[in-house]
């Protein structure tokens, strides 16, 4: 009786949770095929490539976020840090062929620093991660903007070796798909995995419940924002990398599209739930259609409109979701109990 | 006094936050093998004291002594490394987790290169709920599980810990009679394995049943630390007020009137069924029953909080529409929730907000609230209903559980309501307040109120009802009148072992 009904309810749970990660794979399905029967060339291999490029940087920032989303925080700069890198490893490599490792490091660098600001403010200070994360996101938008001045970084003055990251492959596939990918199950595993890992997710899931249970919050936060920031370093030079020309407000306004990415992937925003793997979905399913909208012929305007649409309704699956889901707990404890 | 050395102990602590002194000069030993009691009414003291054992906070005097000698706590990792552990009153789990993660975070069993062994995370907790000899599943995840097996999760947290102090803060408040005595039996186990126990309750008959000696304190200092064989509940209870208590249920006879509510063959489907009822003015009608029996649930359709699929709501003969608090308020109604600090009051916001949140568009002066309204009528219900505060501007957070309940009463009474719904008035509050909360309904109820009165304290529900209704999985078991209520009739209902008599 008791394995049978709890057997029930774990698998209620991880259906939910799994769910999210499958609709989000069906609903890209059902997206690919509807939009290849009216446009055949959308699933070339330049079209696909396309889609995966564009989704790489995206997806990578999604990552960094889910760890910061986790523990019950946000991280509006990554939008500022991304354009930030991408404009300083332009200066960098400008005119000098540099070593592409050394302006991956450099951009990390950039990036780790402008998260660990965030992490100490946050975790430290205890100011509100909304107020710091907007509070850095202009500050690093401020300073970016004066620096670059009107000018711009041209794909001519960047050194071939760093072009070849964002365009080139390896075994025929891209370099970017490749290092999101990697990082995506590098962090995904540690999550899972490692018992501090798991921590993120308690801290997230009750604060108190974490601070009782003697957890390093403090630390976890602050790790949280730094690899936040370092992934949006990484972004910033694989910007760079692949787009070439850069002005100073690049990346301008993605910090909002890499949430709503975290959250139609299965996100809580108010931490203790979700993965990686269908924040970087998330992600994809963006970028998906962004170019199905490009192929449809609407114009990109609706693009927005979409993805606030995507998220409202993400949203209420969750909400839906998770009364049945407690419902369905609570039942079963009536059966049990008393 | 003993002949060991005691595990855990406090010397001399005391404790100020601000001007409020929670802890003077107050000493406690702690035994292995041992249940401890710790008593006192709100306010006492009692949570900090637990707070510093547990390394929440630091004592500004004094010392805590673990094995005899002197430890100081940085934080609450700190105490649990000692061995310290402790069940609150509201158990504090990670709900997104599953069970198993939630007893064995921060120390899971580990595989190869560092990663967690989920093979062996279950295997652990299987056992120690084997131990603990309850069935719970450890994959399943801890959000909707009852009070009482979070509590059973809590305990299990400790074991596994190898806990040698287990404290134990009113742990059972919201649990019913058999999860009680479940807890009660994994209390004397972990006893006789040689923990020491410390036990925190306000229901005096649980203290003389698990405990072998009492700390009483009073206001913060300690009165008396002696062994329980020695106390009746009369004793005791003196010890924590500090005056014999005339009486704790100082019910008024009253002839009842009017019919204010009446309820008709109410229906939710699934949670209760048929419920029919009437209070009149001046009459306190308890709804009894085991937790979980639907009397809450009556509570909320009641007010309008949640819809019901069928019968019907009147006050005053009048229909109320379902679903609908905004209804039930202008009618007349008001209802104090059962839990206060989730839903009776903004934690954060203060005693005269609160108080006045319920009659906002009676403080206007023009367009805006005016602060000055809004403060004297607080001050007028912190008079009446006798609230112990430091300034009206106080956060609600910061009083004790009695006082914050009192700030509910308050917030609801201003209302004038003729109809007062009460849910679990008492619980977790120390009895002194409770004999005051007691009167004041007493009274309201003396001035034409009609009271429903939901309560799992079988004391209270005989002391102070006029008649008893009793629910027994979603329907009414029982109606009792007064003269024939006894703890062996309403058990009996409540328990289903009576069908409802002719109403």
């Amino acid at each position: 009786m008791t394995a049978i009904t709890s057997g029930g309810g774990r698998r209620l749970v991880d259906t939910v949770l799994r769910a999210r990660e499958l609709s989000i794979l069906a609903a890209l399905v059902v997206l690919v095929v509807v939009t290849t029967a009216v446009n055949s060339s959308f699933l070339s291999d330049q079209g696909v490539k396309d889609i995966f490029l564009n989704a790489s940087i995206l997806a990578l920032l999604a990552v960094g976020q889910t760890m910061v989303v986790i523990t019950r925080n946000i991280d509006l700069s990554v939008g500022s840090v991304v354009g930030l890198v991408a404009f300083a490893s332009g200066k960098f490599v400008l005119g000098h062929d540099r070593n592409v490792l050394l302006v991956l490091i450099l951009g990390m660098a950039i990036g780790a620093v402008c998260g660990l600001v965030n992490g100490v403010l946050v975790s430290f200070f205890r100011v509100p991660a909304l107020v710091v994360t907007l509070g850095t996101l202009y500050v690093i938008q401020g300073a970016d903007y004066y620096w670059a001045h009107g000018q711009q970084i041209n794909a001519a003055d960047v050194p071939g070796s760093l072009l070849e990251l964002g365009s080139g492959s390896v075994l025929g596939i891209p370099y970017l798909p490749l290092i999101t990918v990697v990082v995506m199950l590098a962090v995904g595993h540690y999550l899972r995995s490692y018992p501090s890992g798991r921590e993120f997710y308690a801290i997230g899931s009750n604060p108190d419940a974490a601070r009782l249970a003697g957890l390093a919050i403090r630390r976890r936060i602050l790790t949280a924002y730094t690899t936040s920031g370092i992934l949006a370093g990484l972004a910033g030079v694989l910007w760079l990398a692949r787009f070439g020309t850069v002005v100073a407000d690049a990346a301008h306004g993605w910090e909002l599209r890499v949430v709503a990415a975290v959250v139609v992937g299965g996100v809580a925003i108010v931490g203790g739930l979700g993965s990686v793997y269908g924040a970087a979905l998330g992600a994809l399913l963006l970028t998906t259609i962004g170019s199905v909208l490009v192929v449809l012929k609407v114009n990109s305007f609706w693009q927005d409109a979409i993805a606030g649409l995507l998220l409202l309704l993400a949203i209420s699956v969750d909400r839906l979701l998770g009364l049945r889901v407690t419902r369905a707990l609570r039942r079963r404890n009536v059966r049990h109990g008393a | 006094m003993s002949e060991s050395p005691p595990i855990l102990a406090l010397r001399g602590v005391s404790k100020a936050f601000g001007a409020v002194r929670a802890l003077q000069d107050v000493s406690l030993d702690l035994h292995g093998g041992e249940i401890h009691a710790l008593a006192g009414e709100n306010g006492a003291g009692k949570s900090t004291l637990v707070k510093i054992l547990a390394g929440v906070h630091r004592p500004d005097e004094g010392q805590v002594l673990l094995d005899g000698r002197p430890r100081d706590f940085r934080g609450p990792g700190d105490a649990q490394q000692a061995g310290v552990a402790v069940i609150y009153q509201e158990p504090t789990l990670f709900p997104d987790l599953s069970v198993a993660e939630n007893i064995f975070m921060g120390r899971q069993p580990r595989a190869r290169f560092g990663r967690i062994d989920r093979g062996a995370l279950r295997s652990a907790t299987a056992g120690l709920f084997e131990r603990l000899g309850v069935s719970l599943d450890p994959d399943r995840p801890a959000r909707g599980l009852s009070i009482a097996d979070q509590q059973i999760v809590e305990i299990a947290k400790a074991i596994s810990r190898d806990a040698r102090v287990l404290i134990m803060d009113e742990p059972t408040a919201a649990l019913s009679g058999n999860e009680v005595g479940r807890l009660f039996s994994v209390a004397r186990t972990l006893r006789d394995h040689g923990c020491a126990l410390l036990f925190i309750s306000h229901r005096l008959e649980e203290i003389f049943e698990l405990c072998h000696r009492v700390t009483t304190l009073r206001d913060g200092r300690l009165i008396a630390t002696e062994p329980l064989d020695d106390l009746t509940p009369d004793d005791l209870v003196q010890r924590m007020v500090g005056r014999e208590l005339d009486t704790l249920y100082p019910k008024q006879d009253t002839t009842p009137g009017d019919a204010l509510l009446t309820v008709a063959r109410l229906t939710r489907e699934g949670v209760f069924t048929d419920v029919s009822f009437e209070v009149r003015a001046g009459e306190i009608v308890a709804l009894a029953g085991l937790v979980g029996a639907g009397r809450s649930e009556v509570a909320r359709a009641v007010f309008g909080i949640d819809r019901y699929d069928a019968g019907a709501v009147e006050v005053r003969g009048t229909r109320l529409p379902v679903g609908s608090p905004t209804a039930a308020m202008a009618a007349g109604i008001a209802l104090v929730p059962e839990d206060r600090r989730q839903q009776g009051l903004v934690m954060d916001g203060t005693i005269e907000r609160n108080i006045g949140l319920t009659t906002l568009r009676t403080l206007r002066r023009g367009p805006v609230i005016s602060r000055k309204a809004e403060r004297d009528r607080a001050a007028d219900w912190a008079i009446r209903l006798q609230l112990k505060y430091s300034r009206l501007s106080d956060a609600v957070g910061v009083l004790s559980g009695g006082n914050q309940q009192k700030v509910v009463l308050a917030k609801w009474l201003s209302t004038e309501p003729s109809v007062l719904i009460v849910d679990e008035p008492t619980r977790g509050i120390d009895v002194g307040t409770k004999a005051e909360v007691h009167r004041l309904l007493s009274e309201l109820a003396a001035d034409g109120l009609a009271v429903l009165m939901i309560s799992s304290d079988l004391p209270e529900v005989l002391g102070m009802a006029d008649r008893v209704l009793v629910m027994h999985e979603g329907r009414l078991a029982a109606e009792i009148p007064r003269a024939e209520a006894t703890e062996e009739t309403v058990m009996a209902a409540a328990t289903g072992r009576t069908r409802r008599e002719a109403a």
